[in-house]
């Protein structure tokens, strides 16, 4: 073992918010050269405590040494004087601009009162090369896939001379194949006794990239432990505080009668044939790797995108939705992807939002029956355990978890029959991911049937009645509860195929 | 029965003391102007300058409406004082240089200034053209026409029933006016606050993709609001004319900025989605006010403008600095 050092020590921050005390003595010790994952439900104040650091947020007590020293930190600037960079979930780079332009953003070169783009292109281009991207440092930043910006965001930190690289949530919009480019960067930047602190949700990932994991909970520091030396259970109890013994929640609750068939549905584009079919009570998962269409083949059966070819039948007779609307009318419901940026009306409050579906019903000539919308909004509010001051709350102040509830909440409102949902968890805390779970079940039991699709291969397993394996736009397979294992889904999901 | 009278009136109610809430800021300036107002002057406290204000904002107030169903949606509308114009000119060349009788002139020209509406809907909500480029362009080619159609002269009207709608008074001294703004803004309030179509608007101002995820066709809510953006724009072009008796091409020239200021004073996010039309109302009342005010002191009008624009700049810097705070 090469000796170690430690390279940055946050000692007892504290940190209040008008009088909500957010952080309570908190630490964190990092080592030179060290994946370090900090690791938290939504409101553990993960990225509280990372703003802290990045001198976004002032710290009400406590300090933080880099090297031993005590570092003054106090806004952005200084932060970054003392080798600390964050990079953010949402990229802030100039989509237009060279990647030198956005890399020397702010401290250009200059050359007799001109910026001098062929010194800056150089320097940059030395990074490039050295981190094996293969890209051409006069490239327009949005030519560049998100994997590869949020790379040129990383070479800008380093090009600062970062020895602090937080990532926030870094591979959330990559696929499986960017992932492991970042690994493989992340594992160079190690080798340069850079020290990152790792900020996920993905359990799986942790183990992959992370040397140690610091747990936070409720504003307070629970411990940091080696992570190959604690087991998924282990860490999910320091993070919820509680034993997750009925974490997943799955009752069998498939009926005969076949409610949609869908046979080789194709929407001329990503979806080329897509193939199953779905009973009453059913929870059929869709797994598959990004880019396998899986989305795209629920948009297409939603009536967003048009069919091109296949045919779907619909409780015995063949129907073709051509809207929403249509796909609506018939008990269809979708819970996008994307909860900001296809969901939800994020300035308007919750009412709104849950109600938005079925106007109709309290809303006719003319005349507002108040109060039948709030005994919709209340219902559902109460059933989804929805944490709000009250109905007019704006939604885009709630939580990850809330707001996916108050999503869920809407489409439950209008769908009588196949509710399809697209990435039900992801980015909400462990404990609000229980409880879909729980919701997904009640939802069978009720009747209802169900579609999920999930890049989450053990939320699949543990909850679907059967997996369907999507690759290239084209069902690989269909798995039965007992054949349910990674190894066969992935093995379906990385398959070759040819339309 | 009781129970029925109790049940229509809680709402109301509480719908006044919300709106009262949200728009505390703007009340609070408007109160301060009125009492300045009414110790610099004697004559501004007066139940017939109070119908004059009324008369004077009647425009603004049926342009705001639109205007701020317009913003909601997050689009804008330059061309609504270009469309006052092309009806009105058009009403006034109809009723005096063909002889049409008024009660066909003032349809037929309203439909011809809500085709201006119609035109920018169907542009916005089949295009990605932004509103702004647009309404600037119709608001061009609508100031034209309406000066090739009066040869840049004023066409005089005489006409009982076009002289009625302009000056009229009913139950005896209540001006005609006062009708017009109740009328729009009970149908602007029942659209915004009542059906489907208001709830869209919001949707499709706050996230056009996640609205059309759950069914609400944004071009159909787009090209109506453009619609009815157009047709209360002719309405009060007809209004304007009919005050001064006469088709003027330059009538309503201006008129689209005191729109979009009084729904910018109320409150109304000019990124869409957020809004209300009780604070646009507040908004014009602020502005006639300040209008009215100046006008009485005497203030030079090279200085009246000045005004206008800092109190939108302070309204709009409370509004920042309330959203920081957040």
């Amino acid at each position: 073992m090469p000796s170690v050092s430690v390279l940055l020590e946050m000692k007892d921050i504290s940190k209040s918010f008008s009088d909500n005390k957010v952080l309570d003595r908190v630490r964190l010790s990092v080592e030179a050269g060290e994946v370090h994952a900090l690791l938290g439900e939504n409101g553990a104040g993960k990225s509280t405590l990372m703003k802290i650091l990045g001198g976004i947020y002032s710290r009400d007590e406590g300090e933080i040494l880099i090297n031993g020293e005590r570092a003054d930190i106090h806004d952005v600037v200084s932060a970054r004087d003392h080798g600390i960079s964050i990079i953010h979930q949402e990229l802030m780079m100039a989509q237009h601009l060279t990647i030198a332009e956005n890399v020397f953003m702010g401290r250009e070169i200059m050359k007799n009162g001109m910026v001098d783009l062929a010194e800056q292109e150089r320097r940059t281009q030395e990074f490039l090369d050295k981190y094996g991207m293969g890209l051409g440092a006069g490239t327009q930043l949005r030519r560049l896939t998100i994997a590869k910006q949020q790379m040129v965001e990383i070479i800008k930190a380093v090009s600062f001379g970062a020895k602090i690289i937080v990532m926030d949530e870094p591979t959330s919009s990559l696929s499986e194949t960017e992932v492991e480019i970042l690994y493989d960067m992340i594992r160079t930047l190690k080798k340069e006794q850079v020290a990152i602190i790792y900020i996920s949700h993905r359990l799986n990932e942790l183990y992959e990239i992370t040397d140690r994991t610091t747990i936070m909970r409720d504003g307070e520091y629970i411990g940091t432990v080696v992570t190959k030396e604690t087991d998924r259970d282990q860490l999910i109890a320091m993070m919820v505080g509680r034993d997750l013994s009925s974490y997943y929640t799955k009752n069998d609750h498939v009926q005969d009668e076949i409610v949609l068939e869908v046979r080789d549905l194709s929407d001329g584009d990503r979806v080329k044939k897509a193939d199953f079919d779905l009973r009453k009570g059913e929870i059929l998962g869709v797994a598959g790797l990004v880019g396998a269409g899986r989305s795209e083949t629920m948009e297409c059966l939603f009536g967003i995108t048009r069919r091109k070819g296949g045919k779907v039948i619909y409780k015995g007779r063949e129907v073709s939705f051509k809207n929403p609307v249509e796909a609506m009318e018939a008990g269809f419901g979708l819970v996008p992807e994307d909860r900001k940026k296809e969901g939800l009306f994020l300035q308007s409050g919750v009412r709104f939002n849950t109600t938005i579906n079925v106007i109709p019903q309290f809303m006719k000539r003319l005349v507002w029956n108040r109060s039948r919308e709030d005994e919709i909004v209340e219902e559902k509010i109460r059933d989804m355990h929805i944490k709000v001051t009250g109905p007019e709350q704006t939604v885009g102040k709630l939580s990850g978890g809330n707001q996916q509830k108050v999503l869920i909440g809407r489409w439950l409102c209008s769908t009588r029959s196949v509710l399809i949902l697209d990435e039900p968890t992801r980015g909400v805390d462990v404990k609000t991911k229980a409880e879909i779970y729980a919701l997904i079940d009640k939802l069978a039991e009720q009747g209802l049937s169900i579609i999920m699709v999930s890049s989450e291969l053990p939320e699949l397993i543990n909850m679907s009645d059967r997996v369907m394996v999507m690759s290239g736009g084209m069902t690989t397979g269909v798995l039965g509860r007992e054949e349910l294992s990674q190894e066969r889904i992935m093995q379906l999901a990385t398959m070759e195929v040819t339309a | 029965m009781e129970t029925k009278s109790k049940s229509g009136s809680v709402p109301f109610v509480r719908g006044f003391v919300e709106s009262v809430r949200r728009n505390g800021g703007i009340i609070i300036g408007l109160l301060i102007i009125c009492a300045i107002l009414t110790v610099m002057s004697d004559s501004f406290l007066s139940p017939q300058n109070f119908s004059n204000i009324m008369r004077q904002i009647t425009v603004n107030v049926i342009l705001a409406c639109g205007m701020t169903m317009v913003i909601i949606l997050g689009g804008i509308d330059l061309s609504v004082g270009s469309i006052i114009a092309v009806s009105g000119c058009l009403c006034c060349g109809l009723i005096t240089n063909v002889g049409m009788p008024s009660v066909a002139a003032i349809p037929i020209s309203i439909a011809a200034g809500t085709m201006v509406g119609v035109f920018n809907g169907l542009v916005v909500s089949r295009t990605t053209i932004p509103p702004f480029i647009v309404t600037l362009a119709t608001m061009n080619i609508g100031r034209g026409f309406a000066r090739i159609y009066t040869k840049a002269t004023t066409i005089l009207v005489d006409d009982e029933l076009f002289t009625f709608i302009g000056s009229g008074k009913i139950f005896g001294s209540i001006p005609i006016h006062f009708v017009y703004m109740i009328v729009v803004i009970a149908a602007s309030a029942l659209i915004l606050n009542r059906t489907r179509l208001g709830r869209n608007i919001y949707a499709v101002g706050d996230n056009r993709q996640a609205a059309s995820y759950s069914g609400i066709h944004s071009g159909k809510v787009t090209l109506t609001v453009f619609i009815i953006m157009g047709f209360f724009a002719a309405c009060a072009g007809i209004v304007s004319s009919a005050r001064t008796f006469s088709g003027q091409f330059n009538v309503g020239e201006g008129t689209e900025m005191d729109a979009i200021s009084a729904v910018v004073l109320g409150g109304t996010s000019m990124s869409g989605g957020v809004g209300y039309l009780s604070g646009t109302i507040i908004g014009c009342v602020v502005i006639g006010v300040l209008n009215n005010g100046m006008n009485i002191l005497g203030i030079d009008s090279s200085w009246q403008y000045v005004v206008k624009g800092v109190v939108v700049l302070i309204a709009v810097f409370i509004d920042y600095f309330k959203k920081m705070r957040e």
